[in-house]
């Protein structure tokens, strides 16, 4: 058991003025320090200046793409399953390669009601959606424009991404011919 | 302007029985001119949208209501119509102060229910975790206390610390507040190479913020004097309103759950339980600077022994097999399927379970059917208890004083209202 002591305040210490000069002398070294050590300030000047975000950050969807750029995502429903915010509407259609049994028609994340909690990401069998783009301000003018259709979360090409969200990639894909590593 | 009312007609009942508030309503009986200030519930002193309707006479509170429910999400109601796992990102948003810490309650009171226990490594972590949350959750409301006394150049310094261990949880489980760390029989993730060691430089930058703190208000004539004896709340009222926490322990009742209650190797770790003498404003702040020090020193012996190891259980029923599986074989593939699929189904019972959270016991009772989601999710938030004695605290009190002392219990309407 530790007390919480009073020190109470003994003779100069009572005009509080000694005080608030010895507080004054806290917070100056504080702002000479700043001054002279400007790249040490721990203020991030946004928007104009981003700080970079980490490997794991839970980023905005997307969806991983097959060599031939047909979604690698198989309608399977797991994510939209696993989502605790219901916020994934997949419509599967039949694909018309016959090595693949479904491909998802409609795939739109609505992210106004997404929580970030990448449960999707961990819900799928096939790596097919990850949360590894790094935007973390979605905003938009309409709610429809916030509705991410699959075109949309499909077209990363020339997007940065965070590196690693997903857990280790397996060597082996064992899912039909159009899987790459 | 404020109408003339009768107050009398309009106080409520426990103003006009003096007994149970311990008003002295004698003195203010033949008042006819009180004036009736909402406190809240959207005014930034509130911290939150927390309502206290309050009779004034000048800057005294004669009589003092409190309201609450304008932050309800239905937190409980949710946790009904979902998933077990689902459950957990929700929980980030009771008390977003300190968000793995409700994370870590709620899944073990469903790893209690399972009866499963979670590797060492994951036990460590959670309890690093939860004391770097503790000390977050303390800076915080150490931090806005003294900005309601005017005291603006302490926020900053308990900010700067909580910035950059928000920089190490963001690395850790991949966001800041909601961070949805904890798996149900385990974590989502483990850590990173450099965690140690930015936890330990980390400590360092927090003891010094600390220490910066105490030394400006400590004996600062404003603080001190705004602070010591007000709003004083003894043992017995505290015990009997059901105050845990940090605010109990400065009314001087020294009972602390990872003491009392051991779970996660608590008794292993080495800290002392900081309790103060008045059960005023001063030593509800103090008793959390204090313990800032002690979570500290756990994080300190907890990094030490942190095992090698697993961080999620392999029991089939609660955890997903690992992606290789998943994405190689077809038994992993069923078992991902079936666990996303069909939930996690406990046996038909209830449980209540709690851990010490920033805020004092944070308990979950959940009652499950057998089916995938629970049949009824009971959240016991520490806050609850101390807003509702905070009416009692503020009666007789200066308006001033009841803000300094909202700061000081440290209610976080998440949590409150669910
Ligand atoms: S991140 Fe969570 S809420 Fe958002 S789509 Fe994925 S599962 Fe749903
Ligand atoms: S879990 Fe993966 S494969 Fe299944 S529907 Fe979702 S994105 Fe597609």
């Amino acid at each position: 058991m530790k007390v919480v002591q009073r020190p109470g305040m003994k003779g100069p210490e009572k005009i509080y003025v000694v005080e608030v000069l010895k507080g004054l002398w806290l917070t100056f070294s504080h702002v000479f320090y700043n001054l002279f050590h400007p790249e040490k300030l721990p203020t991030v000047f946004f928007p104009e200046e981003k700080k970079a975000l980490p490997p794991a950050t839970r980023g905005r969807h997307r969806l991983m793409k097959r060599e031939d750029d047909s979604p690698r995502c198989t309608a399977c429903m797991l994510c939209a399953t696993a989502c605790p915010a219901e916020c994934i509407h997949i419509q599967a259609a039949e694909s018309p390669d016959p090595n693949i049994e479904k491909f998802p028609e409609k795939f739109d994340i609505d992210m106004l009601r997404c929580v970030y909690c990448g449960f999707c990401v961990e819900a799928c069998p096939l790596d097919a959606i990850r949360m590894d783009i790094p935007e973390v301000t979605v905003a938009g003018y309409t709610r429809d424009s916030l509705v991410y259709h699959k075109e949309f979360l499909m077209d990363h090409d020339n997007k940065d991404v965070v590196a690693d969200y997903n857990p280790p990639r397996p060597v082996l894909w064992t899912h039909g011919p159009h899987a790459k590593p | 302007m404020t109408p003339m009312i009768d107050p009398k007609t309009l106080l409520p009942a426990q103003v006009q029985d003096n007994s149970a508030s311990g008003l002295d309503a004698a003195k203010h009986k033949d008042k006819k001119d009180l004036v009736f200030v909402n406190l809240g519930p959207s005014h930034p002193a509130t911290h939150g949208c927390l309502r206290a309707l309050c009779a004034l006479d000048g800057e005294t509170i004669v009589a003092a209501v409190t309201e609450m429910g304008y932050l309800h999400r239905g937190f409980e109601k949710d946790a009904e119509v979902h998933t077990f796992q689902q459950v957990i990102p929700y929980t980030d948003r009771l008390n977003y102060v300190s968000a793995i810490m409700n994370n870590v309650g709620y899944c073990k009171a469903v790893e209690k229910m399972l009866g499963i226990t979670i590797p060492d490594r994951a036990m460590v972590l959670r309890v690093i975790t939860c004391e770097l949350n503790r000390i977050i959750d303390h800076l915080v409301c150490a931090g806005a206390n003294l900005v309601d006394l005017g005291a603006l150049t302490n926020f900053w310094y308990a900010f700067n610390a909580r910035e950059k261990v928000y920089d190490i949880l963001e690395k850790l489980c991949g966001a800041r507040l909601t961070s949805s760390y904890t798996r149900i029989g385990g974590l989502s993730r483990d850590t990173y190479p450099a965690f140690a060691d930015e936890v330990k430089a980390v400590l360092k930058d927090i003891r010094k913020s600390v220490a910066e703190i105490t030394k400006l208000v400590s004996k600062n004539r404003i603080f001190v004097d705004r602070t010591q004896g007000v709003c004083v709340i003894s043992k017995e009222k505290a015990v009997s309103y059901g105050w845990t926490g940090p605010t109990l322990r400065a009314c001087g009742v020294e009972y602390d759950l990872r003491k009392a209650e051991p779970y996660y190797h608590y008794e292993d770790f080495k800290f002392e339980v900081p309790v103060g003498t008045h059960g005023d404003t001063y030593d509800r702040i103090f008793v959390r600077l204090y313990e800032i020090e002690e979570s500290a020193g756990i994080i300190e012996q907890a990094l030490r022994k942190l095992p090698k190891g697993p961080v999620m259980t392999d029991d089939k029923r609660v955890a997903l097999p690992p992606k290789q599986q998943t994405y190689g074989n077809i038994e992993g593939l069923m078992n991902h399927f079936k666990i996303i699929m069909h939930g996690i189904c406990p046996d038909p019972g209830e449980v209540y379970d709690y851990t010490e959270a920033a805020n004092g016991e944070l308990g979950f009772y959940i009652v499950a059917d057998g089916g995938k989601n629970p049949y009824r999710v009971k959240c016991r938030p520490p806050c609850f208890m101390n807003y509702a004695a905070f009416h009692e605290m503020i009666e007789g009190g200066m308006i001033a004083d009841a803000i300094a002392n909202l700061g000081s219990i440290n209610i976080i309407a998440g949590e409150l209202d669910r």
